[in-house]
């Protein structure tokens, strides 16, 4: 008798994905997937996708989905969560959504302990604008608008969005997960499916950033974006909880 | 005995897979293009593999399943 | 029937669409329009529904697109630069198709303007104001009764048309106490199949999207919003028209310019003069008819306007070269004088006059 190790979750709609080699939003999806699955949410969920190259998470998750103008996710999902309390709902935003253009609406739904769930999604770029600098570009890092690379003393110091978060008194859960090995694959799916459920508890607001790599705009192959999330990313952006729920770490 | 099967037609040769196989039977077949035009990944030695699926969880397309 | 109460507008507006079923306001402090804000903060949550001021108008007017969404009645209010600020929210309020209430108790601007009353955003608001072909229902109340029953027509016609509504009033409007009978509560009727309230066992998802990238697909939607704009046209269209009868001068005016010029018209009457008013109540859609109507008798019009001229191109484009077309306009927050008005008919009378002596003399 076999059993499955792993298949494709049945919230993930089974259609090719649009996103280029080795781009972890479809990984990311996946991991979604597999928690709308086992807490059994797919009925009762209204996501809210972003824009940029995450916009098309409404057709890849199967449930109801809203598209929110740039960075305002927070808000619209605000609006959803007020009007119907007894519902998932959930936020799926990239660092140029959520950490540029976002901040506003982001901070504010983490002030006021939204009971809502956020995925955040960083590669430290503007993907689907073709590789502009991000608020969360790290200092040297080339793009197509910092030729030479983000000068620190002309375009200040990149964005840590869970840090500047974790100053705030309401959220509930912030936590910063990575999905370049194996391991941390594992603890994001963990950390995504505790967030969900710290949602259904009514905990109030959850926040998991994950680093995930942009192989074309970063002008690697998918192999060297998972030793750069490795190496140089993860050490901006150190991989850790900063608060969970009943106070724990 | 553990078996992996691949879509291959929704591979996109990111080599992901390829990665953290603890007994390197994932690979990227280079004597063929699958229909989106890359070398789609597949498994050597079906023998080996010991069913712990790291290359499904790596693969961001999710078009492996491995079963045991 | 409920008996009259004195209200302030702002106040009326609020309970208004507390009675018309509104469960969700979201918005921001900014004069002259608090006393909504702040009406709503003490009287919603009692109604059983949620008030939250927000981080912004930006904030604001997402948290009605994903309220409204979630298929509940859902409003906004502000005045003139914080909606500015909710146009982004608007375009896509509109290009998602989902019904919204914003109150736009108009302020001078541009920029930031000052506090006093004008009506210098008729334009951002008939001409969508946002990005996108797109138009908005816009209602131009002129009273406190007005603005009570005509927010709840707003909350109809919002469900209806699945399109955002806006109430235009000025400071004026908004700030005076007038006796008001509240509109009874209003049982909402309508269904909302396509809001995204988590699938259930509807058996198939549910998106609220404005994205189409397939250029066809896009056109198409933006001509089934077109036939949206048509019906209003053809359905919704409403004014109210004031000795028009016999006039031979016709004030066109909205909001609280057409107070002082219905004031103005009864001292030309007082004076013999044979003056009249449209009151255009639709700002979109704006009631061509009865005024081509008139200049098919080749009466002359007078738009007033709490601005440097606006609703005129719309009162030009009705009349279409039939009849002549002058204007009166103070803005800045400075309000005219009925006498004010009254000068410029006498003036326009003057003028006819002149003109068919001076026909009749070249015909002999």
């Amino acid at each position: 008798m076999t059993r499955k190790v792993y298949s494709r979750p049945q919230s993930v709609v089974d259609m090719p994905f649009h996103y280029c080699p080795g781009c972890h939003h479809g990984l990311i999806h996946g991991l979604m997937g597999e928690a709308l699955d086992e807490l059994d949410l797919t009925e009762k969920t209204i996501g809210v996708g972003p824009v940029g190259c995450g916009v098309f998470v409404y057709d890849y998750l199967d449930t109801d989905m809203i598209q929110a103008s740039h960075g305002r996710a927070p808000a619209v999902a605000t609006g959803v969560k007020r009007a119907l309390p007894d519902r998932f709902v959930f936020t799926y935003q990239g660092d140029g959504d959520l950490a540029a253009i976002g901040t506003s609406e982001i901070i504010h739904a983490a002030a006021r302990g939204e009971n809502i769930t956020v995925i955040f999604v960083n590669n430290a770029i503007f993907g689907m604008t073709g590789g502009q600098t991000a608020p969360t570009t790290l200092v040297g890092q080339t793009t197509t608008t910092a030729p030479i690379g983000r000068l620190e003393e002309v375009e200040g110091a990149p964005i840590q969005v869970c840090e500047m978060l974790n100053t705030l008194q309401k959220p509930a859960l912030i936590s910063r997960v990575s999905v370049h090995n194996p391991a941390n694959i594992m603890r994001a799916k963990k950390m995504i499916k505790k967030a969900f459920q710290c949602q259904l508890e009514g905990r109030g607001f959850s926040f998991v950033e994950v680093l995930s790599s942009c192989p074309t705009n970063w002008r690697m192959n998918p192999l060297q974006a998972l030793q750069w999330i490795e190496e140089t990313m993860s050490a901006y952006y150190p991989i850790k909880d900063f608060r969970m729920p009943e106070g724990g770490q | 005995m553990a078996f992996v099967t691949f879509r291959e037609e929704r591979c996109k040769g990111c080599a992901l897979c390829t990665t953290y196989c603890p007994v390197n039977i994932v690979t990227l077949d280079k004597s063929r293009f699958n229909n989106k035009g890359f070398h789609p990944a597949v498994v050597t030695d079906m023998e080996k593999c010991k069913g712990c699926a790291f290359c499904a969880r790596m693969c961001p397309d999710l078009v492996i399943e491995v079963e045991k | 029937m409920s008996e009259k109460v004195l209200m302030k507008g702002n106040e009326a507006i609020a309970e208004a669409a507390i009675l018309a079923g509104c469960r969700c306001f979201f918005g921001y402090p900014i004069t002259p329009q608090n006393e909504l804000i702040e009406y709503m903060a003490r009287h919603l949550p009692e109604a059983g529904g949620t008030f939250l001021q927000c981080e912004s108008e930006i904030g604001a007017i997402n948290m009605v697109f994903g309220a409204s969404s979630a298929g509940v009645r859902a409003m906004t209010s502000s005045s003139s630069p914080g909606i500015s600020l909710k146009q982004e929210g608007i375009s896509y309020i509109a290009g998602a198709e989902l019904p919204a209430v914003i109150v736009n108790i108009v302020r001078c601007g541009p920029g930031l303007g000052g506090i006093l009353p004008s009506q210098s955003d008729y334009f951002q608001s008939t001409r969508g104001g946002g990005h996108g072909d797109y138009r908005m229902f816009v209602l131009a109340p002129n009273s406190v009764q007005e603005l009570a029953d005509l927010t709840l027509l707003a909350f109809e016609k919002a469900d209806e048309y699945r399109t955002p509504v806006m109430i235009l009033g000025d400071g004026i409007l908004g700030q005076m106490m007038e006796p008001v009978v509240l509109p009874e509560k209003a049982t909402i009727t309508v269904d909302k199949p396509w809001a995204t309230t988590g699938r259930g066992k509807r058996g198939k998802n549910n998106l609220v999207s404005s994205l189409f990238l397939n250029p066809e697909e896009l056109e198409q939607h933006n001509f089934k919003l077109q036939r949206k704009y048509d019906l209003m046209k053809e359905k919704e269209t409403r004014w109210e028209s004031y000795l028009t009868e016999d006039a031979e001068v016709i004030v066109v005016a909205y909001g609280s310019a057409a107070r002082l010029s219905m004031a103005a018209v009864n001292m030309a009457r007082e004076q013999g003069i044979k003056a009249g008013l449209i009151r255009p109540i639709t700002l979109f859609p704006f009631p061509d008819q009865p005024i081509r109507a008139q200049a098919e008798k080749g009466t002359a019009f007078l738009a007033v306007e709490l601005s440097t001229g606006q609703m005129v191109e719309d009162v030009r484009l009705a009349v279409e070269g039939r009849s002549p077309v002058h204007f009166y306009g103070r803005c800045g927050g400075v309000v005219p004088d009925p006498k004010e008005i009254l000068e410029k008919i006498v003036a326009i009378r003057a003028l006819q006059e002149a003109r068919s002596e001076s026909t009749e003399g070249g015909a002999a």
